[in-house]
């Protein structure tokens, strides 16, 4: 590609593919500044995505955010208005879906009913007009990777849901692409499967190398399968990291709340300490948060913490923290969630690990929150947000 | 009770429709087939001889069609026909079925209404149409000599051209509609998957569209070769004297010879034909739709 390698690699985030290509710095999936709109509609709003060879990357976002019509860019299935689009350091641009190195796992899985599943599988390499036998053997093949041999002469109608999933991935994957596109993969099934279809598609990825790209709106899906995942909002990347990060250090708002939950506690800073700041939400003392960049005295700042990163102590505490009472509880098997009510209506939720760790408290009680400044993140909010 | 009489109230009239209508006709049709002609009213033999009691039809007449080459050159020539026929319909249908639900659907409406327009006048006058519209000294020939495209006219009435526009003409809706039905159901997603497993447009329509609307495509060649088998109007309009097909066979044989016996068996012959062609083609549709 030629661009200067530094630069790109500031913008995004250190690359940790797959070892073994390692030597390809350059990304397998370039966007830059792609835009494109159905009438007024703008689907996507000038994104820069970047994904690195051997990543299992997720494209997460509630319905409508643009997440598919990015996903049908990259698949040549759509056409950017603006940006440019290179695929293994190729401009695509002109290019047509049958001629870009990607396939797809459709959400519906677009089967073709007419065919039994060896056909269907076999459909992509016969484009190619490779020999009868290496077709055959290729089909066979790539039906054991996920033990569908014995469905070969059936037809997608004869087959169940997960077994459609199945061999949709097959006939996506028999072609060995360069990059698997998966179109909300695993939400067509039930709950149980979806669980086992999960584990079964990161293996086949670790096995294949291949990289995934994955468009879903389920959270848990793209922080348990993916290295690295994009959050999505109004056509937009609101912010690229791994699931830790993501998780950990949520930019904004919407991303704490949209991966995983979250309590968020409005205030001003007060006070700004090194790697720590002081926020003034009126719970009568300080919130500590970690700083962030660009953060001084006397700014209106959101406080996101996890609700597992809260300590609960009972009673009133003279090493600060918060004090409150618990309002309710609500066992989760191997968890408790206690919510609390700070500062007279405020509720805060504490998650606490472990089958006895809430037993013993009841509503009323009067307990003290507290938390380490750097399992805190706060991020500027507008005024009127 | 009264269930089993409400059952019967709401499917007796289609039966005793289908009895009164078709199942009796066509048996007092196969009985005229076994007597013999005989000038008189009605000018047929009595099949059984009250008297004696005596059964008096036979199969001569049918022995006599199948054995005689001017009847045989007729029903070859119907099938031959109505089998090139229905092959330019699906040649030009088939298209305009595809282009047809492929449009945005607001446009899809006003595309099927201007298909169905020539049906608001009687297919006789239409067919009259052509005549005018064909003669050597017609509007077309006459526009070729008057632009100086042509020094002689050009024959096209009383042709097999002729015979197969008319056909063409008046069956073409019976092929589009029924494609146009499976086609516009058609899943666009599937196209999509085709050309993301590498399939160029015209293979992804060879390997998808095409099988996927074997359905339509049966149905629209039955609904153009069925009637087109027995036309009498087209053939008697536009083609020629020496033009032999069946419809015209029927009408010789029970307005000017009177022989209802032979026009009966002609019928019999034909409505068999038909039946083995339906029959045939569903066949070989479930077969296909059965998965293996």
């Amino acid at each position: 590609m030629g661009t200067p390698q530094g630069k790109t690699q500031v913008i995004d985030a250190p690359s940790r593919g797959n070892p073994n290509t390692a030597a390809g710095t350059e990304p397998i999936i370039s966007l830059q500044g792609v835009s494109c709109r159905f009438g007024d509609v703008v689907a996507v709003d000038a994104v820069d995505l970047r994904v690195d060879r051997g990543e299992f990357f997720s494209l997460l976002g509630a319905s409508g955010c643009g997440k598919t019509t990015l996903l049908r860019l990259i698949a040549g299935l759509e056409q950017p208005d603006t940006g440019r689009i290179l695929l293994d350091g190729e401009e695509m641009a002109g290019i047509p879906a049958y001629r870009r190195p990607v396939n797809t796992v459709f959400q519906s899985y677009a089967l073709f009913p007419h065919m039994t599943v060896a056909r269907n599988v076999a459909f992509g390499l016969r484009q190619e007009n490779l020999p009868r036998a290496e077709i055959a053997q290729r089909v066979v093949e790539t039906l054991a990777l996920f033990s569908i041999e014995g469905l070969a002469k059936r037809k997608p109608a004869e087959l169940s849901g997960g077994q459609r999933q199945r061999v949709a991935l097959c006939r996506a994957l028999v072609k060995r692409p360069k990059i698997l596109l998966l179109d909300e993969p695993l939400a067509a099934l039930d709950r149980r499967l979806r669980e086992r279809a999960r584990f079964e598609l990161s293996a086949v990825q670790a096995r294949l190398g291949i990289t995934f790209v994955m468009v879903t709106h389920d959270q848990e899906e793209a922080m348990s399968l993916s290295t690295r995942v994009a959050v999505m909002d109004a056509g937009r990347i609101v912010q690229q990291d791994e699931p830790r990060a993501i998780y950990d250090r949520p930019v904004n708002r919407f991303v704490a709340g949209f991966v995983g939950d979250a309590n968020l506690i409005d205030g001003t800073v007060s006070q700004v300490s090194g790697g720590a700041i002081g926020v003034d939400a009126g719970l009568g003392v300080d919130v500590a948060a970690a700083h962030a960049a660009g953060i001084a005295p006397g700014d209106p700042v959101s406080v996101m913490i996890r609700p597992e990163r809260i300590r609960l102590v009972t009673g009133a505490s003279d090493s600060g923290g918060v004090t409150g009472r618990v309002r309710g509880k609500a066992f989760l098997g191997n968890a408790w969630v206690i919510q609390v009510v700070v500062a007279g209506e405020r509720l805060i939720d504490v998650r606490l690990i472990g089958e006895e760790s809430g037993a013993g408290l009841s509503p009323g009680h009067l307990v003290t929150l507290s938390w380490p400044a750097e399992a805190a993140v706060c991020f500027a909010r507008e005024i009127g947000v | 009770m009264t269930r089993v009489l409400g059952c019967l109230a709401v499917l007796m009239p289609p039966y005793v429709w289908m009895v009164t209508f078709f199942a009796l006709p066509i048996i007092v049709v196969f009985a005229i087939s076994l007597s013999d002609a005989v000038v008189g009213i009605p000018p047929y033999a009595p099949l059984v001889d009250w008297s004696s009691a005596r059964f008096l039809g036979d199969v001569e007449n049918y022995t006599f069609l199948l054995g005689d080459a001017y009847y045989l050159d007729g029903f070859l020539g119907s099938i031959r026909i109505a089998a090139v026929a229905t092959f330019i319909c699906f040649l030009i249908g088939y298209p305009m079925a595809l282009a047809i639900s492929r449009v945005r659907p607001t446009r899809r409406l006003p595309l099927l209404l201007l298909l169905m327009l020539p049906f608001w006048t009687s297919f006789l006058i239409r067919t009259y149409a052509w005549i005018t519209l064909l003669n050597s000294n017609g509007i077309i020939n006459n526009a070729l000599l008057n632009l100086g495209l042509r020094e002689t006219p050009i024959l096209m009435l009383y042709t097999d051209f002729s015979v197969y526009l008319g056909i063409v003409y008046a069956y073409l809706p019976f092929m589009v509609l029924p494609i146009y039905a499976v086609i516009e159901r058609h899943d666009l997603g599937l196209l999509e998957a085709a050309a993301d497993l590498g399939a160029k447009p015209f293979r992804s329509f060879l390997s998808v569209t095409l099988p996927l609307s074997i359905p339509g495509i049966a149905a629209g060649c039955l609904l153009v070769f069925v009637p087109a088998l027995g036309e009498f109007v087209v053939p008697e309009l536009l083609g020629g004297s020496d033009f032999l097909m069946i419809g015209r066979l029927l009408w010789t044989e029970t307005f000017q010879n009177r022989d209802w016996p032979l026009a009966a068996t002609v019928t019999i012959v034909l409505l068999v034909l038909v039946v083995a062609t339906v029959v045939s083609v569903q066949r070989i549709v479930d077969m296909r739709e059965r998965p293996l």
